[in-house]
C-alpha cells in the first residue's frame, strides 16, 4: 500500500514540477516539441529511479560527511550512461537536446529526492518513488510541450495536425502562434496547469 | 427614464440573494450601474465628495480616444486610395468587427471571472477594450484579435486580481502578444495590408509605416505636416499626433491622466532623439520620433494608466522620462523593432513600484536627515 503511495502520490498531490517547483529550466528548455520532451522525461525517470535505489544500498554505508559527492559521482554515472545510450539508439532527439542531457545532472529533482528520500528509505521504496518522481516530472513536461508543439508548430510528435490547408499560405485563415516557441510562454503554461491544479487541490493553495 | 427604472425595479428581485437568477447578480449590477448611478452611500470612513466614480472616469477616457478614432476610419479609408466620406465608411466598417471582437471576448471573460468571485463587473475593460483594437493595424485577423483579448485579460489582468491590480497595461500585453505570436503579419511589409475590395476601394495594397522608412533608409516620404495631422499608414488609431492631443487636452482637463508622466514622456524621447542626433546615429529631425509610429499614443493613452503607472509625482517624472528615452532608444538602435513604445511602456510597467519605493525611501530619509539637523 505504501508502495503504490511512493508511485502515484509525486503525480498530482506531490508533484516535482507543479507543486515542489524543482526541474523548472529543463521544462522550459525541452517542451518545444514532444519527442525531446519524451525522451527527456523518460532519462530523468531512469536517472532518478536508479539514483534512488542504488543510493538507498549504499545509505548505510557512507559517512554523513561525504555523501553529497558520492551522490555526484553515481547521478553523473547514471547521466553519463543516459547520454550514450541516447547517442546510440536515438541520435536525433540526443541532437536536438543536446546539453540538457548532460545537465541532468542538475535537476534538482534528483539531489532532492536522494537526500530527502532514498537516504532514509529502503531500496525497493526508494526505486518507486524515483520512478514515481519521474513520471510526475515527465507528466508535466508532455502537457506543456501538447500546448507548445500543437499551436507552435501545428504539429504532434512530428506529424501535422492542424490541415495545411488552414494555413495562410496556402490560402486560409491560420497561422502558427510563433509566441508557443519562446520559453516565456512555457512558463505560462506551466503556470496556468499549476492554476488548475490548485483550484482542483484545495489543500495546496496557499493562505 | 421612469419606465426604465422601474423595468429594472421589478427585474431586480430575481436576481438578489436567494432570487431566480442569483448567481448572475454581478452581470445585473453591473447594467444597473450602468443605467443608472447608484444611490448608495458608504456608511464609515472617509466620504469623499465627488461625482467622478469609475464608470464616468472610464467614459471621459472614451470621449479622448474618439477623436483618434474617427480620424482613424478616415485615414483607413484614405490610404486605400478612397476619399471623403466614403473613406470614413470603409474604415469603419473595417474596424467595428474588431471593437466587437474586443469587447465581446473581453467583457465575456471579465463577466465569467466576476460571477464566480462574485464580485462586481468592474468598469476597466471599456477602455482597454477600445485601446486593442486601436493600437493594431486594421487588417489583424479577428480571431488574432480575440486571441490577444483573451491572453491579455486572463494573464494580463484577472491572475493579478483583476481592475487596478495588473502590473501591465492590459492593452499593451494585447498587443505584445498577438505581436510576439504572429511576427510574420504584424511586423514588415505586411503591417499595412488592406485587401478588401469594397466601396470601390482600388485594390491590394501594402507598404512599409513612416517608421520602418525611418529605421531602414532615415528619411520618410511623406512630410512632417502629414505626420502631424496623420495621412500616414500605421496601426489604427495611432497615425494622428493631432487628434491624440485633442484626446491629450480632454484627459488633462478632466484631470484623468497625470501631466507629469505625458510631459516627460515627450521630454525623454526628445532628449534622446536629439542625443542621436547630436551624435549622427540619425540624421532625421529628432522630433520625427514624436510624430511618427504609436510614440505620442503611448504616451498619452497608455504610459498614463493610473494603475501601472508611478503613483508618486517623483516616479512618475523618472518613468515617464525613461519610457520616452527607451522608446527611441530601442526604436534606433534595434533594427529588428522599428518601434519601440509598446516594449518600453511595458519594462517601465514593471519598474514602476521599484522605482516609487526609492522614491518614498529617499522621502523619508530626506525628512530624517532633517531632524537630525535641528537636534
Amino acid at each position: 500500500m505504501s508502495n503504490l503511495k511512493n508511485l502515484t502520490g509525486p503525480l498530482s498531490a506531490n508533484n516535482p514540477v507543479i507543486v515542489q517547483i524543482l526541474g523548472i529550466c529543463s521544462a522550459l528548455a525541452v517542451t518545444v516539441k514532444m519527442e525531446p520532451a519524451f525522451v527527456m522525461g523518460l532519462s530523468v525517470m531512469v536517472v532518478t529511479a536508479f539514483a534512488n535505489l542504488v543510493m538507498s544500498l549504499l545509505r548505510n554505508g557512507i559517512p554523513s560527511r561525504i555523501r553529497i559527492i558520492v551522490q555526484l559521482v553515481v547521478i553523473a554515472a547514471l547521466v553519463i550512461i543516459v547520454d550514450q545510450f541516447l547517442k546510440a539508439f536515438v541520435y536525433d532527439v540526443s541532437k536536438q537536446l543536446s546539453v540538457y542531457v548532460g545537465l541532468i545532472i542538475t535537476n534538482c529533482i534528483i539531489m532532492g529526492r536522494v537526500e530527502a528520500y532514498a537516504l532514509g528509505n529502503k531500496p525497493w521504496d526508494s526505486f518507486l518513488d524515483g520512478i514515481g518522481n519521474g513520471l510526475g516530472y515527465a507528466a508535466i513536461l508532455l502537457i506543456v510541450a501538447f500546448f507548445r508543439e500543437l499551436f507552435g508548430s501545428g504539429t504532434l510528435f512530428g506529424v501535422q495536425i492542424i490541415p495545411q490547408s488552414w494555413y495562410i499560405a496556402e490560402g486560409g485563415f491560420y497561422s502558427n502562434i510563433g509566441i508557443m516557441l519562446f520559453p516565456p510562454m512555457a512558463l505560462v503554461i506551466v503556470g496556468a496547469i499549476i492554476w488548475v491544479h490548485r483550484s482542483f487541490n484545495k489543500d495546496l493553495q496557499e493562505k | 427614464m421612469k419606465g426604465l427604472r422601474k423595468l429594472v425595479d421589478n427585474m431586480k428581485p430575481t436576481f438578489v440573494e436567494g432570487g431566480k437568477l442569483s448567481f448572475l447578480a454581478s452581470t445585473f449590477d453591473a447594467f444597473e450601474t450602468f443605467l443608472f448611478v447608484p444611490n448608495t452611500t458608504t456608511k464609515s470612513g472617509a466620504h469623499v465628495r465627488d461625482c467622478i466614480d469609475m464608470k464616468r472616469t472610464m467614459f471621459f477616457v472614451v470621449l479622448a480616444l474618439l477623436p483618434a478614432f474617427l480620424f482613424g476610419c478616415l485615414n483607413t479609408g484614405l490610404q486605400v486610395g478612397l476619399e471623403g466620406f466614403q473613406a470614413f465608411l470603409y474604415g469603419l466598417i473595417r474596424v467595428l468587427p474588431m471593437v466587437a471582437v474586443s469587447y465581446i471576448v473581453g467583457l465575456g471573460i471579465e463577466v465569467a471571472y466576476a460571477q464566480i468571485r462574485k464580485e462586481e463587473v468592474a468598469e476597466g475593460y471599456f477602455v482597454t477594450g477600445l485601446l486593442i483594437p486601436m493600437i493594431m493595424p486594421v487588417s489583424t485577423p479577428l480571431w488574432m484579435v480575440a486571441l490577444g483579448v483573451a491572453f491579455a485579460v486572463i494573464f494580463g489582468k484577472e491572475v493579478f486580481g483583476g481592475t487596478g491590480m495588473n502590473i501591465f497595461n492590459p492593452a499593451l500585453v494585447a498587443r505584445a502578444f498577438v505581436f510576439f505570436a504572429f511576427t510574420p503579419q504584424m511586423s514588415g511589409e505586411k503591417v499595412w495590408f488592406s485587401d478588401w475590395k469594397m466601396l470601390g476601394a482600388t485594390d491590394a495594397t501594402t507598404g512599409a509605416t513612416a517608421l520602418e522608412q525611418l529605421a531602414t533608409t532615415g528619411q520618410m516620404q511623406w512630410s512632417v505636416m502629414d505626420a502631424f495631422l496623420g495621412f500616414i499608414p500605421g496601426s489604427f488609431g495611432e497615425t494622428s499626433t493631432l487628434c491624440i492631443l485633442i484626446g491629450a487636452a480632454i484627459l488633462l482637463f478632466t484631470g484623468i491622466a497625470s501631466w507629469r508622466t505625458m510631459l516627460s514622456v515627450f521630454a525623454g524621447g526628445l532628449a534622446l532623439g536629439y542625443l542621436f542626433q547630436a551624435l549622427g546615429v540619425t540624421d532625421y529631425p529628432a522630433y520625427y520620433h514624436l510624430l511618427v509610429g504609436g510614440f505620442a499614443f503611448g504616451a498619452v493613452f497608455m504610459a498614463t494608466d493610473p494603475v501601472t503607472s508611478a503613483q508618486t509625482n517623483m516616479g512618475k517624472y523618472i518613468v515617464g522620462f525613461m519610457t520616452g528615452a527607451l522608446a527611441v532608444l530601442v526604436r534606433v538602435v534595434n533594427p529588428a523593432y522599428p518601434e519601440g513604445m509598446m516594449l518600453s511602456i511595458l519594462f517601465m510597467n514593471a519598474l514602476a513600484p521599484t522605482i516609487d519605493y526609492f522614491v518614498v525611501e529617499a522621502n523619508i530619509n530626506r525628512r530624517k536627515s532633517r531632524i537630525k539637523t535641528v537636534k
